[in-house]
């Protein structure tokens, strides 16, 4: 990649540019990564907290061979009522190559792009994107499976506040895979199925597990329901990833899950723990594609 | 729609009245059934004389040359935010009616929610005090409750006698059902409408756009329309029991233009208007993230929009106006959910409403000129207004209606400039704003 460039969406990204970055992804997956990116400054911007999604950015920028600084939400001027603009552009002005930044508000990213000349990464904003967890999630993907092209992908669960889920649908979409969301009305709007060509909405979950190659369950976001009551019991019942549900997915079916997981609800133990589950893979995976995202996204490979 | 008897609020920048004709233009005014090639004399003030082409007695010291052009009774926009008092860093009396002017209009009314709130007489003699420069004819809008807080009541009567044309808690829906049936009462005794800012606030708490695909995509809260419709059924049901004047502010949806026309279709004083942003714009058009498509009420669908533009041509919608809402750079440049709502609208109306409404849906110039007009000062009861009759007030607008140009809102006289049609190719301009026999603008 030529230039410097933000990573905002998988949205408006083509299918080259999506494999252009799991090819560098590939080759950053090495036990001794060359620090392509020496010398160069990263800010960490998290609004939101953040263990996964923030560590994998830093040991990836790290092992790059940057200088990383984490500013977060509860230190520095954030709280003091400095506007994100202003934020992005003092931390560009101490030299900052690139700002990758994790926000409550969908499309914060975005604001930062238009006002900053240095690239910026978004590493989730509010229920619009998660893209490095949509790469990484392919790239998990296409580790088990040889190619995305009619994979049927399920995404069972809290698909309305779900930024992952969004970054997955276009990518999958893309590539062709068939993608069947599954979830309650309330979690699930009808809307959801416009948002790529190829999604289709279940809302049994035994329909949409059937002859599925990927499971990738979601977490219900409590933080996000805004004051939306849900009867956890019922949930339990109609969407929990069970091992009889997972039989009627195809013998070599991944299971898969973005974090954080809450075992008992979501997903059983047995299954998160189980041979079919690559959830800590995901976790791997994600540094060499963060790797991949920053250098990129500064223009050096 | 009733006409309220005395009206106030005329502000005469400059006492030096001059005579003044307009010639040879194409003379529309729908509140006479005028449409041909009419002269006007304008004197004192007032309209002295409309006589055809070449035939007018009177002389005057000066003249326009409309020959091309279009004239009508001076334009209204009843729905302005002029933001002073309290906030004139994002406008003031003086500039928002500077920025009315080029938009060819002669007449605006203003909303009370400045700061402090318009809910009391001072404040509304404050606004229409000549030392604030106002360009254009000023009627403000006062608050139907104190502070706009939907509890207790302001006095409509020293408020109307101050020169409030009607009431509102614009921004603050009214939700409470007696409460919205005293303000109903209260302003039925004085013959001036009730505006409500139809949003169910318990339906659109963190909401930023209208719900639906482009909402989910964006991963933005969505606005219901049933939290606009549901609200306009309820005061249409109230309007019916106190047999007050209900107007409905800036309606964008399907549901509630069905529930106004029902109202229409009952006899009731139920009346409406719609922004030139929502019969121009869809929800879609929000991209990603462009604040300067954050309004409220929200852009709505495919569906809502195509519901206005029949009831603009069928005369269900009683006028146009822009909620023109002015917002600094800074306060429009953050995030999508955090940017306040709202855009100017005044210079871009006349220009919306001929491109979109006059060429490509075919709305006779005539039905433009009375929703801009001649209904508007109907429907706030401003009396000599949105009219050219012999002895109304002599506020004219001159239009180009083919005349071909770009928007751009870094020229907008308006303080602030957050405009989605930046950039945008329209057809028809105001070429000469006589305000009370004055020349305000001129192209
Ligand atoms: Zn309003």
């Amino acid at each position: 990649m030529p230039k410097p460039c933000s990573l905002l969406g998988l949205e408006h990204l083509s299918a080259d540019d999506v494999t252009r970055f799991l090819k560098l992804a590939r080759k950053m997956h090495t036990p001794h990564p060359k620090p392509l990116l020496r010398g160069k400054r990263i800010a960490l911007l998290f609004y939101e907290p953040s263990t996964r999604t923030r560590v994998s950015f830093e040991f990836a920028a790290k092992l790059l061979g940057t200088h990383t600084s984490v500013i977060s939400a509860d230190s520095s001027s954030i709280t003091k009522g400095e506007s994100i603009v202003d934020t992005g552009k003092t931390l560009q002005a101490l030299g900052a190559d690139c700002i990758v930044v994790r926000h409550p508000s969908s499309g914060a990213p975005n604001v930062l792009a238009r006002n900053l000349r240095i690239p910026i990464i978004n590493a989730g904003d509010g229920m619009h994107e998660h893209p490095s967890q949509g790469l990484l999630d392919a790239y998990t993907m296409l580790r088990h499976k040889k190619s995305l092209k009619g994979l049927r992908v399920a995404m069972v669960g809290d698909i309305q506040h779900s930024r992952v889920v969004r970054s997955n649908v276009h990518l999958l979409s893309k590539f062709g895979a068939q993608v069947i969301l599954c979830g309650p009305p309330e979690l699930l709007p009808d809307t959801a199925a416009a948002l790529a060509p190829d999604v289709k909405i279940s809302r049994h979950m035994e329909e949409a597990l059937r002859k599925a190659d990927v499971i990738m369950m979601l977490r219900v976001q409590k933080e996000r329901l805004a004051g939306l009551k849900l009867d956890a019991h019922k949930y339990v019942a109609q969407y929990q990833l069970t091992p009889e549900r997972l039989k009627l997915a195809k013998n070599d079916a991944i299971v898969m899950h973005p974090g954080p997981m809450v075992r008992g609800m979501e997903i059983q133990s047995e299954i998160a723990d189980g041979p079919q589950s690559v959830i800590e893979e995901q976790v791997q995976n994600g540094v060499y594609v963060r790797m991949a995202i920053l250098t990129a996204c500064m223009g050096v490979a | 729609m009733k006409t309220a008897g005395k009206e106030f609020g005329l502000i005469r920048v400059n006492s030096r009245l001059s005579n003044l004709t307009i010639r040879n233009g194409l003379l529309i005014d729908p509140s006479q059934k005028l449409e041909g090639k009419y002269d006007l004399l304008l004197k004192d003030g007032r309209v002295a004389e409309i006589a055809q082409a070449g035939k007018l007695k009177g002389k005057g010291d000066e003249n326009i040359d409309a020959r091309g052009m279009i004239v009508c009774p001076g334009l209204i926009d009843i729905h302005v935010h002029l933001r002073e008092p309290g906030q004139s860093h994002k406008e003031t009396i003086a500039s928002g009616t500077l920025a009315a002017a080029a938009g060819g209009f002669t007449s605006v009314c203003c909303m009370p929610n400045t700061a402090p709130v318009n809910d009391n007489a001072d404040v509304t003699r404050w606004m229409l005090d000549p030392a604030r420069g106002a360009h254009v004819n000023v009627f403000p809008i006062a608050a139907a409750t104190l502070g706009s807080k939907g509890e207790q009541m302001t006095d409509f009567a020293s408020l109307r006698k101050a020169g409030a044309v009607a009431v509102t808690d614009d921004g603050k829906p009214i939700l409470n059902d007696a409460i919205m049936r005293q303000a109903f009462l209260g302003a039925g005794k004085l013959g001036i409408p009730v505006i409500q800012h139809a949003e169910d606030t318990r339906m659109t708490a963190g909401s930023a756009m209208n719900s639906g695909p482009t909402a989910f995509r964006l991963g933005l809260r969505g606005w219901p329309s049933e939290a606009e419709s549901n609200l306009v059924e309820r005061d249409v049901r109230l309007a019916a029991e106190t047999k007050a004047h209900y107007h409905v502010a800036h309606l964008s949806t399907a549901g509630a233009l069905k529930a106004v026309r029902k109202g229409k279709h009952n006899h009731l004083n139920v009346t409406c208007e719609v922004t030139p942003h929502h019969f121009a714009l869809i929800d879609e058009n929000v991209g990603d993230y462009d604040t300067n498509f954050k309004m409220n009420p929200p852009l709505r669908s495919k569906a809502d929009r195509e519901a206005l533009l029949v009831g603009l041509a069928d005369g269900a919608i009683d006028c146009i106006a822009t909620d023109h809402a002015p917002h600094s750079f800074d306060e429009k440049n953050r995030e999508f959910d955090h940017a306040p709502f709202g855009i100017i609208g005044l210079e871009t109306a006349l220009g919306l409403c001929i491109s979109i409404l006059g060429v490509k849906h075919k709305i006779p110039l005539r039905r433009i000129v009375e929703l801009l007009s001649t209904n508007p000062a109907k429907v706030m009861g401003l009396a000599g207004r949105g009219t050219l009759a012999r002895g109304a007030y002599a506020d004219v607008t001159v239009f180009d209606a083919a005349k071909k140009w770009t928007y751009h809102a870094k020229d907008s006289h308006s303080k602030s400039k957050n405009s989605p049609f930046d950039g945008w190719q329209m057809q028809g301009r105001a070429v000469a704003t006589v305000v009370g026999g004055e020349v305000k603008f001129r192209a």
